[in-house]
């Protein structure tokens, strides 16, 4: 849990003994079903972490990943070290984690997903605002800037400009570019059952936005970043 | 003795050999720690740790019988078909026929095991699995390289499952005077594998100099593999008294499993080579994955069970 109320939890107004005990068995709770996701994870996708470019660390950090699945996030929360996976938030479609009460429960309690409406019209917050926010709460992010699913041969899709912007914003954060890899050949699109193979996640060398670079200079770096770390995992095995 | 007594004297006896080899890697890693990092004790110390846990895992599947040694080797069978199909380079159109592989014909082939149905269990995957899979891959109309799409995960299903199951299968062979006892030839079988392994490790470290398969398998050695082979079917041969082979018999077989175990490794490494990986997997520190530690098993384990059924049982 971040330090910023932005994990769903509701505020503490006053300090009465029951309402502690009650947050805290709740906040139990929330860390089991945590727990028990990526247990799960681990037994389905005997998944791994290869932190190639860089160490895992507590700071603030957005990780950038390849998007080929409904389980990308998941994934990468299981690998991080328990203290920074509790700090570290999925950047979500509040379309589809919205859309029910189970849904609504693992995307605010368990993942504390930073959920943004893709819908431009119907859009009631600003959704560069959610993620500076969650940021300057000390929180990390993780987002898929192709913006939807890869179910394209290609190995990544154009990224959208959000990378770019929230960059902008808070150009002191470090960007790390995540592989996943394997995980569409366990659940290609359309089936309707998962084969269990061995997935692994590779952090790539972080990069940071610098002063005069434009949009699609960024994010040709950035997406280079990415296929970078996609060879580094190729190479090391 | 009794059979229980027996596995007591057996597992004792590995704790004494693990405890003793615990010491060893404590002194050498001391006595050389001044020169810096050694990576070849590092690695033996991290062999021994991975070998405590090991030890542990068997005599606890040991522990439950002939459930947990089920429940044991299907377990392998699952990570080791994962590891296996994670490296090949199957399609969208593999997806049913991978799903019955995961799903259906392993779990049916330990459940035939299971109840010792002998005359299924050894053509499910060999007909069956066979025939089947490649009709389910076929309805898919997928057509890229489909011979070799479909006889990838044959192999798969031989290697992983087919093979792996006929070490807990041992159970099943009607032995007469053994009733009760075969869980031992599964210690058999498993302990001359594994210290045909490492003894072949320790003796190439010791005196080798001559590769024997440079293009499959460099830190392979002739020194290794002749004083490794004979060292473990001596082993193998003072292990009689678990087994219903009189002592020369057992060296026979402990020799028999160790050729097969060598050669497996050899074709094991091949396949790796040719995906270009060095380890199949990172299940356990220092061991690389299921089918690094179970490749020489899996080739030994049908031709064991095989010819103790045609000349032991009745």
């Amino acid at each position: 849990m971040n330090s910023g109320d932005s994990g769903g939890y509701p505020a503490v107004r006053s300090s009465s003994g029951a309402r502690l005990l009650k947050m805290r068995a709740w906040s139990m709770i929330d860390m089991l079903f945590g727990t028990a996701v990526t247990l799960l994870a681990r037994g389905v996708t005997g998944v791994r972490a290869e932190w190639q470019g860089c160490a895992p660390d507590a700071r603030s950090r957005v990780y950038f990943a390849n998007h080929t699945s409904h389980g990308d996030s998941v994934l990468v929360w299981t690998v991080l070290p328990p203290v920074m996976r509790r700090n570290t938030r999925p950047v979500a479609g509040s379309g589809y984690w919205n859309a029910n009460a189970t849904r609504r429960f693992f995307a605010d309690r368990v993942f504390h997903s930073v959920l943004i409406d893709r819908n431009w019209a119907a859009r009631n917050g600003d959704p560069m605002k959610l993620m500076t926010d969650a940021l300057d709460a000390g929180a990390s992010l993780i987002m898929f800037p192709e913006g939807t699913r890869n179910v394209t041969d290609e190995r990544l899709l154009p990224f959208k400009s959000g990378l770019y912007h929230l960059a902008m914003a808070r150009p002191q954060v470090e960007l790390v570019p995540v592989w996943l890899e394997n995980l569409n050949r366990m659940m290609p699109k359309g089936e309707v059952f998962p084969i269990p193979l061995l997935c692994t996640v590779t952090f790539g060398v972080p990069l940071t936005i610098s002063a005069q670079e434009d949009k699609s200079a960024f994010l040709r770096r950035a997406r280079a970043a990415l296929l970078a770390a996609a060879a580094a995992r190729a190479a090391a095995q | 003795m009794t059979v229980t007594e027996q596995t007591l004297a057996l597992f004792g006896g590995i704790v004494v050999v693990l405890i003793v080899a615990s010491l060893i890697g404590f002194l050498l890693q001391r006595r050389y720690a001044a020169e810096g990092p050694n990576a070849v004790i590092d690695n033996l110390n991290t062999r021994i740790k991975a070998w405590w846990v090991m030890v542990c895992v068997i005599s606890f599947a040991f522990a439950f019988g002939k459930a947990g040694l089920i429940a044991l080797f299907a377990f392998a069978s699952f990570t080791a078909l994962r590891e296996f199909i994670t490296l090949l380079p199957t399609r969208r159109g593999d997806h049913y026929a991978l799903g019955a592989a995961f799903f259906i014909v392993l779990p049916l082939q330990y459940y035939l095991v299971w109840i010792e149905w002998y005359g299924l269990y050894s053509i499910l995957i060999p007909v069956y699995a066979f025939l089947l899979l490649p009709i389910v891959a076929a309805l898919r109309g997928d057509t890229t390289n489909f011979m070799r799409r479909v006889a990838e995960v044959q192999w798969a299903l031989m290697i992983c499952v087919f093979c792996i199951s006929h070490v807990p299968a041992l159970l099943t062979l009607p032995i007469p005077d053994y009733e009760g006892r075969q869980v031992l030839l599964i210690a058999f079988l498993v302990l001359v594998v594994q210290s045909s392994d490492v003894l072949q490790y320790v003796w190439g470290k010791l005196l080798g100099s001559r590769k024997i398969a440079p293009l499959l398998s460099p830190s392979k050695t002739v020194e290794g593999f002749v004083c490794g082979v004979a060292s473990a079917s001596l082993i193998g041969a003072a292990l009689w008294w678990i087994t219903p082979f009189e002592p020369w018999q057992a060296g026979i077989m402990a020799l028999i499993i160790n050729l097969m175990g060598f050669l497996g490794g050899l074709v094991m490494s091949a396949i790796k080579r040719d995906r270009g990986v060095k380890d199949w997997g990172h299940m356990i520190e220092g061991h690389g994955g299921m089918l690094d530690r179970l490749d020489s098993v899996i080739f030994a384990a049908p031709i064991f069970f095989h010819i103790t059924r045609y000349w032991w049982t009745i």
